[in-house]
């Protein structure tokens, strides 16, 4: 019974959310799009920082990675290469010929593979040369930051290849389609939204899984897999993997949104602040962190253009009232919240998941 | 008369030493298959260390470890437990979100290959094993528990059959009666005592009244070395280890600290 | 200008920032050790300290103004970290990562704070006459090296403050505790020692020192709301690298994160820099993944 009046609530969201375009106005829309695009992020976070315990606040990266990857196709689509045309910034900054790096991305295959697989994999390596020595929790997020503040000063820094502070903007076409209409925005909202669901339901199945139950396990103790003869590591390098892939997707997607992807959406800052939608949603429940990035993007939205010093105050209280008194987020306070997060919402509150011994 | 059997394992001259502070010196060790081994001595004799050696977590100093016919010493942890050594921790390493069928099931699993675990489908001989560890260890009726909502004593057991789920040939139990009542004391020997055959077991423990209950072949460790081997009576009769280890000559009960 | 006097500086230079990593980073490392938490608002603790060294010289111009900001940013720094330790840290303690996030949350609202009652630009701290000088080398082999009194005011005030610390910790009875809880909190406190509160004591007198380090930011450069965005990054480096809670562990890394950036930035620009800092950094957990200095721990989960 109960089953069944989730479906149905999960049923109508979606029609509520495939209708969307015909329901809102187009400004509504692409802000709703953006925080979609977000929200596939969060739900990678949810996978490693909820069911694996490993938080990261440096998605920022990945998030940037898949961006950049995109947009720099973007600025290539339509430029005679052969001819030696190069992307207005770069004619700016006096390079006289296109860098190798850029060269692959004139493809938009290979674009949109590298969206996918360069965040994944720079992030299962990444995770990978950290945990094989065990090196993990407070040292990761540390790390993972300092990964954020390199990575957002080398952007900024390499003006003639990366655009610099301003970034890669000014986007028109892609295989050939006009992205500035109306009519693509919609286009653009349901593939966003394709997406979405895919990656929700893709990670569902996942969760359910071995894999799931394994990665849970880790999280429990580490030590205690290994020393039933499993070794911890791969199922934490695939969840942090994912969760890379998935934060280029949302990079990808928010690009195509905003026409514009900049250092400022990488840094420290953005990226502890995806955190906390998740932090706010539920980190032990999908569609918590869906939840979660749409309520905190569209309540920033609201709040920081007409008080912008109140959003940071508000930020700021927000990290700290919901870590300590709703770290189950607003997932945890359904009863049938599903999945761990009943258990979390428990286990958190006394303090039963200490690390520190 | 059968022949004695080849030992299943045997610490050859093991010393451990924690940056000057010798844990373990010159232990000597072999365990028969199937057998029960009793490890008892005084906090700090070096019990723990000595399982931490034999899992990998502390590697020795000098001396070698060898298992099945096969040189252990320095095999990564995860690697000598499919070899097939499992133990349970002093304090119960229950994996606490995780259910009571859950922790068993990722116990039971055969194949560890992290690759294999994309399937939501459990190997029906895996499910089975936890179904009858599950009944071993008297916890039916908290199968879908999580683990962090049992009792202690249920923590006890639910790790005691983890660690048989893994089908390991030898099993450490360190301190499995470790906070326990007189009654669930008990059923924790009778639970042991149904392992021995299938398992190797070597138990470490405090209490004298369960390991009369086990009455198996004890070994006494002291200040990182080996005492006295024997049986209970033995131990019991022995003059040197009522001075080291029962404190008072003519008191039956060790000083548990 | 020599080469080697070149070279010299930059070591120089090399040893006066990883002073600085070693005063903002003691509190953090001390902390981590006896908690195993860390405090995200740690780098406001350095703004702080900056802010109270500008009040001070408002109200005690003068050459020794500075000489009372000093105690002025260790005593304020050390009084905030106390109740932000009571209010905050410790109620999250045993969820180290629930830790860090609230504690960004109480960095952002203090840099809000500060942008509002300062403004975002910054104030400029003016160093005092007799700090205003370079040792300057004018002949022989290191000819043309400059060493800023500043420069060298920082190196001491480090020095000074790493010995009282090793003081304090193996000397006094305060110490011992510090130790005691630091190898074994449930033992210790069996013994009759509160942690709690030396849990609060040694958070506070962290923070008092990233208050101190504060002060001397502000003779570099003007203090701004993100002043201590700026050093807080490697000074977490600096924990990761040092090894649980030792102070031995945390000169050293400070000094080979000081050094190694320094001189590697005669070569390549500082956003470089700081891209192949984190490669030495992951390199070095390749090597020794516990830190400089080794504990061990008994715990199944450590």
């Amino acid at each position: 019974m109960k089953m069944r009046v989730n479906q149905m609530i999960g049923g109508v969201v979606v029609l509520l959310g495939a209708a969307a375009p015909w329901i809102i106005n187009p400004y509504e829309l692409s802000l709703l799009g953006r925080f979609l695009a977000l929200s596939i992020l969060a739900m990678g976070i949810m996978l490693t920082w909820g069911e694996a315990g490993i938080l990261s606040l440096g998605q920022g990266v990945f998030f940037g990675l898949g961006g950049y990857a995109l947009a720099m196709h973007l600025k290539l689509a339509g430029l005679n290469l052969a001819n030696g045309d190069m992307p207005d910034f770069m004619v700016w900054s006096g390079v006289s010929a296109l860098p190798a790096l850029w060269y692959p991305f004139a493809n938009p295959v290979v674009s949109l593979a590298c969206v996918v697989i360069v965040p994944g994999g720079f992030a299962a390596a990444f995770s990978w040369l950290v945990f094989r020595r065990r090196v993990g929790g407070v040292y990761f997020a540390l790390i993972t930051q300092a990964l954020a503040l390199a990575f957002s000063t080398l952007l900024i820094s390499q003006q003639a290849y990366t655009g610099g502070f301003n970034g890669l903007t000014d986007f028109s076409t892609l295989f050939g389609f006009d992205i500035t209409t109306e009519g693509a925005a919609r286009v653009i909202y349901w593939v966003t939204f394709g997406f979405v669901l895919v990656t929700y339901f893709a990670l569902r199945w996942l969760l359910m899984s071995r894999y799931g139950v394994m990665l849970r396990a880790t999280r429990d103790g580490e030590n205690r897999v290994r020393f039933l003869g499993h070794d911890p590591v791969p199922y934490k390098v695939v969840a942090f993997g994912i969760a890379g892939a998935l934060a280029g997707i949302g990079g990808a997607l928010f690009t195509l949104h905003s026409g514009v992807v900049s250092p400022a959406l990488v840094g420290v800052v953005p990226s502890i602040e995806m955190v906390v939608w998740v932090a706010v949603g539920g980190r032990n429940i999908l569609w918590g962190a869906i939840a979660g990035t749409l309520l905190v993007n569209f309540a920033k939205d609201q709040i920081s253009s007409a008080l912008p010093s109140l959003w940071l105050y508000g930020l700021g209280a927000l990290f700290i009232l919901a870590v300590s008194f709703l770290p189950a987020g607003i997932a945890g306070l359904f009863k049938d919240g599903g999945g761990s997060a009943r258990v979390m919402r428990r286990l958190l509150s006394r303090k039963a998941l200490s690390t520190a011994e | 008369m059968n022949a004695i059997p080849a030992p299943i394992l045997m610490m050859e001259h093991v010393t451990v030493d924690f940056d000057g502070f010798k844990a373990l010196t010159d232990v000597s060790l072999s365990l028969t298959p199937g057998d029960l081994r009793i490890l008892i001595g005084p906090n700090g004799a070096g019990k723990s260390t000595l399982c931490d050696t034999i899992i990998g977590r502390v590697r020795p100093t000098a001396g070698r470890i060898m298992f099945k016919d096969q040189d252990i010493t320095s095999l990564a942890e995860q690697e000598i437990v499919r070899r097939g050594i499992c133990r349970k921790f002093q304090t119960p390493g229950v994996l606490p979100t995780l259910s009571v069928m859950e922790n068993l099931l990722v116990s039971a699993r055969k194949n560890r290959a992290w690759w294999r675990s994309f399937t939501t489908r459990t190997p029906a001989a895996e499910t089975a094993r936890a179904e009858e560890i599950l009944h071993q260890i008297g916890l039916e009726d908290r199968r879908d528990v999580v683990a962090a909502d049992l009792a202690h004593g249920e923590k006890q057991w639910l790790e005691i059959g983890m660690v048989v789920a893994t089908d390991a040939d030898l099993l450490l139990l360190d301190e499995p009666t470790a906070g326990m009542g007189p009654q669930d004391t008990q059923r924790t020997a009778a639970l042991i005592l149904k392992l021995l055959g299938r398992h190797a077991v070597l138990v470490i423990d405090h209490d004298m009244s369960f390991v009369e209950t086990l009455n198996g072949y004890v070994t006494v460790l002291h200040q990182g070395q080996i005492l006295k081997e024997g049986s209970v009576a033995e131990i019991r009769a022995d003059a040197q280890v009522r001075a080291v280890y029962l404190g008072r000559s003519d008191d039956d009960e060790p000083a548990d600290a | 200008m020599h080469e080697s006097a070149f070279l010299l500086g930059q070591v120089f230079n090399g040893f006066s920032v990883a002073s600085l990593f070693i005063l903002a980073a003691l509190g953090l490392a001390l902390s981590f050790g006896l908690m195993r938490v860390i405090n995200m608002a740690h780098g406001e603790m350095l703004m702080l300290g900056g802010y109270l060294a500008y009040m001070t010289l408002q109200i005690v111009p003068g050459p020794l103004g500075i000489l009372v900001a000093m105690p002025v940013a260790f005593l304020g720094a050390g009084l905030l970290g106390g109740i932000l330790e009571w209010a905050v840290i410790h109620r999250l303690s045993a969820r180290p990562l629930d830790t860090l996030l609230a504690t960004w949350g109480v960095s952002l609202v203090l840099q809000q704070a500060a942008r509002n009652l300062f403004g975002a630009i910054g104030v400029e701290v003016t160093a005092p006459r007799w700090l205003n000088h370079t040792v300057s080398v004018h002949s022989g082999y290191f000819k043309g090296l400059d060493l800023p009194d500043t420069r060298i005011f920082i190196l001491i005030v480090a020095a000074f403050v790493l010995g009282g610390i090793a003081l304090l910790i193996n000397k006094t009875r305060l110490g011992l505790y510090v130790r005691a809880v630091n190898q074994d909190r449930a033992t210790a406190a069996a013994m009759g020692v509160n942690a709690r509160l030396i849990d609060l004591a040694v958070f506070a007198l962290g923070t008092g020192v990233a208050g101190l380090a504060g002060v001397i930011l502000a003779l570099l450069g003007p203090v701004t709301p993100t002043v201590g965005q700026n050093y807080i990054v490697p000074a977490f480096l600096v924990v990761i690298l040092g090894g649980l809670g030792s102070l031995v562990g945390t000169t050293i890394a400070s000094l080979m994160i000081g050094l190694f950036t320094a001189l590697i930035e005669i070569f390549v620009d500082v956003s470089v820099a700081q891209v192949l800092l984190l490669v030495f950094v992951i390199l070095f957990i390749q090597i020794r993944p516990q830190g400089v200095i080794t504990v061990r721990t008994r715990a199944l989960e450590g």
